[in-house]
């Protein structure tokens, strides 16, 4: 079932959800992006649907809610340590269609992989509800049709998008929210989101990938080309490495804190063991262990692929290396790879 | 018991044995049940956690050797008896002792790389052929021993070459890498052989390829891997190697798998 609405209608709609839930969707920030007089788009609470960016990618992803940059775990108190208290009340996530995919591969591993769920994730995963964001035209380096992420059937609430100055929202089931729909906006007939069919970029994924992947020389170029500053992991929205960080406050060391800040496996120091060493100190190693991971590991171990497309890495890389061309390099050198056989 | 598995207890130190001056054994008050090559997480707060493997199980306790390194392991030295240790696991895998009681077993082990099969070889010496067992142990020098009371019950009970990289001019003992005994082994029959090595990684590499040059099955090859490990949950991404998890799926690998795990 669908309705429109107006701009009015629809902050109507955000303000009286705005009691049960907090807010949380991309926003533009005016000239707060990397270079001068660029903006950025990225995650934060509103309050006004004003606020909400429905017309740009985000350049982060939704999962800082999930797995803050820096989250505390424990205090610790002379003897005790005590647990970090949770942030109250549920949440309403806007995002788009590759994202809620992301959400699975989130939840794969902290709830999904080993023998214990992570509670720290899982008591602010269980206060989250969605809404989707139609995505009427691919984004600039989005491949999600090659990815199978480009469609999303359920796990929101309702769907949202603009339409010639009208918002458009769709909802699959919840009768209180047809009535706060209903009063607020006029019923039509289909407000279905939309879906991209069609990316300008296009990759295929090879079935297997044979161990000559280790020693191909296509990494070379990612040895020279890439600085190590983890940007492509930061942003996107299926990593969830952290490294634990213990910090004191006391010179007597007895009152601190352990918190768990984000990894990035393009970054120095993520294997380093006492006493020195190191595993793969370059950063075409890196590169190949990231992208092996995205399309091909995590599939190993949970049947489906990790990376869903949204191409943020290649919007974020201050080198502008292009993770759907590496993931294309691999394929090709798997198809050359089976003809030398 | 925590239902929040990131939350460790509390640990009496009950001994502290010193081996080197850089490498002691902690005795750690432990009830539960531990495998040899298995681990704990071992944290000081304010400093943070580090993985250590158990390098010996008693009824009340676990060993826990610990060498002076790392910006933890540094400040695990400042715990003295009496005093405790917040630890959290058994983690990981580890050995499965019931696979080296028959025929013949080789267990190569380099510098710490001993804690983890420690239990392996005291388990062997419980075996009913004792004589079938062979123990290569290499350290860096003979001021880096570790496990000296051990190694000489081993030396009685089993079969065991202890050897040293390097030593000053007048020691007796041997002096080669561990991988230099390997073609000399005695073994009736290699091919149903059975090896565990842990050590370093070129030492692993070096002493499987002599395993297998000297006609041990890949199957019946064990190692142990290092790793950073932030969780041991299988959460914190550190220890992947390939589609494995050192943490969950390890440490110990057959080298049927660990041959494709590549870093």
């Amino acid at each position: 079932m669908g309705y429109s609405f107006s701009r009015e209608g629809f902050d109507a709609v955000l303000k009286a959800l705005a009691r049960t839930y907090r807010i949380y969707a991309p926003v533009t920030f005016a000239g707060q992006g990397r270079f001068t007089d660029v903006d950025v788009v990225r995650y934060d609470f509103v309050t006004d649907a004003s606020q909400i960016e429905f017309g740009k990618k985000s350049e982060y992803a939704f999962k800082e809610l999930l797995t803050p940059l820096s989250e505390t775990l424990f205090y610790f108190t002379e003897d005790e340590v005590k647990e970090a208290d949770a942030q109250p009340g549920e949440v309403l996530v806007f995002l788009r269609s590759c994202d809620l995919h992301a959400l699975k591969r989130l939840d794969q591993m902290y709830l999904g992989n080993g023998f214990a769920e992570d509670p720290f994730y899982k008591r602010i995963r269980e206060k989250l509800q969605f809404v989707l964001i139609g995505c009427p035209a691919s984004f600039e380096n989005c491949f999600c049709t090659s990815m199978g992420t480009n469609r999303t059937e359920d796990g929101y609430l309702f769907s949202v998008e603009e339409q010639d100055g009208k918002i458009l929202c769709e909802v699959p089931s919840n009768l209180k929210l047809k009535q706060l729909f209903m009063e607020n906006g006029a019923w039509i007939e289909k407000a279905l989101p939309s879906f991209v069919e069609e990316n300008d970029v296009r990759v295929t994924i090879p079935a297997t990938v044979p161990n000559s992947i280790y020693k191909a020389p296509l990494w070379d170029e990612y040895t020279a080309r890439c600085i190590g500053c983890g940007r492509c992991n930061f942003v996107c929205p299926t990593c969830t490495c952290y490294t634990m960080q213990d910090i004191y406050y006391t010179d007597n060391g007895r009152v601190g804190e352990r918190r768990r800040v984000a990894a990035s496996c393009m970054v120095d120091g993520y294997t380093n063991v006492a006493g020195g060493g190191e595993y793969r100190r370059t950063k075409g190693e890196r590169m190949r262990f990231k992208v092996l991971h995205k399309i091909y590991d995590f599939r190993r171990r949970f049947a489906y692929d990790m990376c869903v497309g949204c191409g943020r890495c290649d919007d974020a890389c201050p080198e502008y290396i292009s993770f759907s061309n590496i993931i294309n390099k691999v394929d090709q050198f798997v198809k050359e790879e089976k003809a030398d056989e | 018991m925590n239902k929040n598995p990131y939350v460790p207890f509390s640990s009496e130190i009950l001994d502290v044995i010193k081996h080197t001056e850089k490498e002691y054994t902690f005795r750690m008050k432990f009830a539960g049940e531990v495998k040899p090559g298995q681990f704990f997480e071992v944290s000081i707060p304010k400093y943070g956690e580090a993985p250590i493997s158990v390098s010996g199980i008693g009824k009340d306790y676990v060993d826990l050797t610990i060498r002076r390194v790392g910006r933890v392991t540094n400040e695990v030295f400042e715990h003295y008896k009496g005093q405790s240790l917040l630890l959290r696991g058994p983690y990981g895998n580890g050995f499965d002792l019931s696979l080296y009681q028959e025929g013949e077993v080789v267990v190569i082990a380099g510098g710490t790389g001993v804690s983890p099969v420690r239990g392996v070889i005291h388990g062997l010496c419980e075996t009913k052929d004792p004589q079938d067992k062979y123990v290569i142990v290499g350290f860096r020098s003979p001021d880096d021993m570790l496990f000296r009371d051990d190694l000489k019950v081993w030396d009685e009970k089993l079969r065991l070459t202890l050897t040293v990289d390097g030593a000053p001019e007048g020691y007796e003992g041997n002096i080669g890498l561990v991988t230099k005994y390997i073609p000399d082994l005695p073994l009736k029959d290699p091919s149903t052989a059975k090896a565990v090595v842990v050590g370093p990684p070129p030492m692993m590499r070096f002493s499987v390829q002599g395993l297998l040059a000297k006609g041990f099955r890949e199957e019946n090859i064990w190692i142990s891997q290092e790793r950073k490990m932030c969780c041991g949950l299988g959460k914190c991404g550190h220890c992947r190697i390939g589609m494995r998890y050192v943490c969950l799926d390890g440490p110990v690998f057959t080298y049927v798998d660990s041959k494709d795990m590549i870093d």
